[in-house]
């Protein structure tokens, strides 16, 4: 499609995809800005130039302890992502290997658990925690996150590993590979790109999970996400402080997020593009 | 050595039998294509032999001895797939040693048959790449290297050219008819182009449904089809098959002529019609005949200097000895 586009056109895109671009990133932005004003300032109204002050940034350090959700945080979203790995790998392969008629219903189904409202299950689970302990626990949270996610990570390995044409595989075994050498030399290296991807989108999944790690948590396990709903406490709104802990609690997976960008746009296509 | 033997061998998926009961045996050297409109069950069979589909009943023999139940890498067979079915991820090089390194062969002996094999097929200068940057053709001569550094007792093809387009498929034709006169080990090739069964086969099998139609020369084939389904789909053009009052003349329900054994004239001759389309190819001309009341078309194969056209009133008459007489059951009758 070559279009000859003037000059001014081009100018009046550029303009217009910046302003949709700031629109979007402006919430962000303004947190940021306002982490770095004092509360006096922060109360105040709207003021995009701060003062620069990081007494935000000390204060939820020195009386929150950031590191501990920080930590609560990467084990919880790297624990769930390894362990909806380990299960959902194998259901993906068998599915995309050896499907059967009711295949396609399975994954549906599956599909039509993330339909459902979370809150509409929120008092059963909440009974399950409390009555087995794993009330405000890493592993209880961690298994939770696990199973929330782990219909998108089937359906998205089931997708990655239905590109491998089945041929491949045979003419491995025709070759004289093992069930051992085909998985180690042939559907490992071709899986590789969609399992980091499937990795990589399922840890900023869990990472950004609120609505479980606020209702299941109280000190111990809860993560940033938690963390920064503490903010928002009885003893009234503390703008900056509440702006500087959501700063440091996307920091990290914004940050992850930017240097995975490409496996990412292709996890989020689900193997839809090429 | 490659001899292989059928035994009695069928294939059901559930409750479908898509191949009966049958027996074939493909002796040693022989260059043998499977051929038979899609469905007829050419690739499962191929697979069968292959290992890649078990066998719902019968035996499957490769140099007299049972295998079954061998595996696939165990029958000491090479199959080259129509996808071609290379590793991405490896290189032109590492493809073609993928089955020597899971044989276990020495380094030096992996490096000395890749160079035989690359030079034979010219693919010394490709070695290094990706398969994603080879073109069509080559991709599949890097599947035939895989498959020659094996030196199997057999070569399996399924329908290894019909991704290629038209000028390159008759070169690989070639290269894989010098291949198999150069290396004499068995070869399987499963076509549903009978130009691709005549022009390379020491035997051609013709399925149909799964059952066995006929196994014979090309020549065979051509001469002698064992009944009208062989007789259709052997030979281009098409045979033109005839039935009612011209079949009872012969004293047969079915009779068929060839194209080629027609000959035309615009002066007399046995049947009246009048040309619908002339295909003028320069060697040949190709005449269908209309409004003759035998058939609702025929087709005439002439040389390629005749001058006729589009509703010309022509003449034709068949060659004696070249029609083709089959029962009512299809079969021909001697």
């Amino acid at each position: 499609m070559a279009r000859a586009v003037s000059r001014n056109q081009k100018i009046g895109w550029t303009i217009a995809a910046w302003i949709v671009a700031l629109v979007i990133f402006f919430p962000i932005l303004y947190a940021i800005i306002t982490s770095l004003k004092t509360e006096q300032e922060a109360i105040a109204g709207f003021n995009l130039i701060p003062s620069f002050t990081f007494e935000s940034y000390q204060a939820v350090q020195s009386q929150n302890d950031y590191f501990k959700p920080f930590m609560n945080s990467v084990i919880l979203s790297v624990g769930s992502t390894i362990l909806a790995l380990i299960v959902a790998i194998p259901a993906a392969w068998a599915m995309a290997f050896s499907p059967t008629k009711r295949t396609k219903d399975i994954l549906m189904w599956m599909l039509s658990t993330k339909m459902m409202p979370a809150v509409a299950v929120l008092v059963p689970i909440y009974l399950i925690f409390l009555r087995t302990g794993l009330m405000d626990t890493r592993i209880g949270l961690t298994i939770l996150l696990m199973l929330i996610n782990l219909p998108i990570v089937v359906w998205m390995l089931y997708t990655y590993f239905r590109e491998i044409p089945g041929e491949i595989l045979e003419a491995a075994r025709m070759d004289g590979a093992t069930l051992r050498d085909e998985i180690v030399h042939i559907l490992t290296p071709m899986a590789v790109p969609g399992i980091a991807s499937t990795l990589l989108l399922n840890v900023i999944l869990a990472w950004n999970e609120a609505f479980w790690t606020i209702q299941l948590t109280t000190t111990n396990a809860a993560p940033l996400s938690a963390f920064i709903a503490s903010f928002s406490s009885p003893q009234g709104l503390f703008w900056a402080k509440l702006s500087a802990a959501s700063t440091m609690a996307i920091a990290p997976i914004l940050i992850l997020g930017w240097f995975s960008q490409k496996q990412l746009v292709r996890g989020l296509t689900f193997g839809a593009v090429k | 050595m490659g001899q292989i033997t059928l035994e009695g061998v069928a294939k059901r998926f559930g409750e479908v039998e898509v191949i009966p009961p049958l027996d074939l045996t493909i002796e040693d050297g022989e260059f043998v294509v499977f051929v038979g409109p899609s469905g007829c069950g050419k690739s499962t069979l191929l697979r069968l032999i292959a290992g890649l589909e078990d066998v719902s009943d019968g035996r499957i023999l490769i140099d007299g001895t049972d295998a079954t139940d061998a595996s696939p890498a165990r029958r000491g067979l090479a199959m080259v797939f129509q996808s071609y079915a290379l590793y991405p991820h490896m290189s032109v090089r590492k493809n073609i040693a993928f089955p020597m390194k899971m044989a276990g062969l020495p380094q030096d002996e992996q490096s000395r048959r890749i160079e035989a094999a690359a030079k034979a097929l010219n693919l010394t200068d490709y070695l290094d790449r990706r398969p994603g940057q080879l073109s069509g053709g080559q991709r599949q001569r890097v599947a035939i290297g895989r498959a020659i550094v094996r030196e199997p007792s057999a070569f399996l093809f399924d329908e290894p050219l019909s991704n290629l387009d038209a000028a390159l498929r008759v070169g690989m034709r070639l290269e894989i008819s010098e291949l198999h006169n150069r290396l004499k080990t068995t070869m399987i090739y499963v076509t549903h182009d009978q130009v691709e069964a005549m022009t390379m086969a020491d035997k051609i099998v013709v399925l149909q449904a799964g059952r066995i139609e006929q196994v014979g020369s090309p020549l065979d084939l051509y001469n002698r089809p064992r009944n009208a389904f062989v007789a259709g789909f052997i030979g281009s053009p098409r045979m033109n098959l005839f039935s009612g009052a011209v079949a009872a003349e012969y004293g047969a329900e079915t009779v068929g002529v060839r194209p080629e054994h027609i000959s035309v004239s615009a002066e007399g001759g046995k049947w009246k019609g009048r040309i619908g389309v002339s295909e003028h190819l320069g060697s040949d001309t190709f005449l269908y005949v209309e409004e003759t009341g035998l058939a609702e078309t025929i087709t005439v194969r002439s040389d390629g200097e005749v001058s006729l056209r589009h509703g010309d009133t022509v003449w034709l008459t068949p060659n004696e000895d070249k029609i083709h007489r089959f029962d009512r059951n299809g079969d021909r009758i001697a």
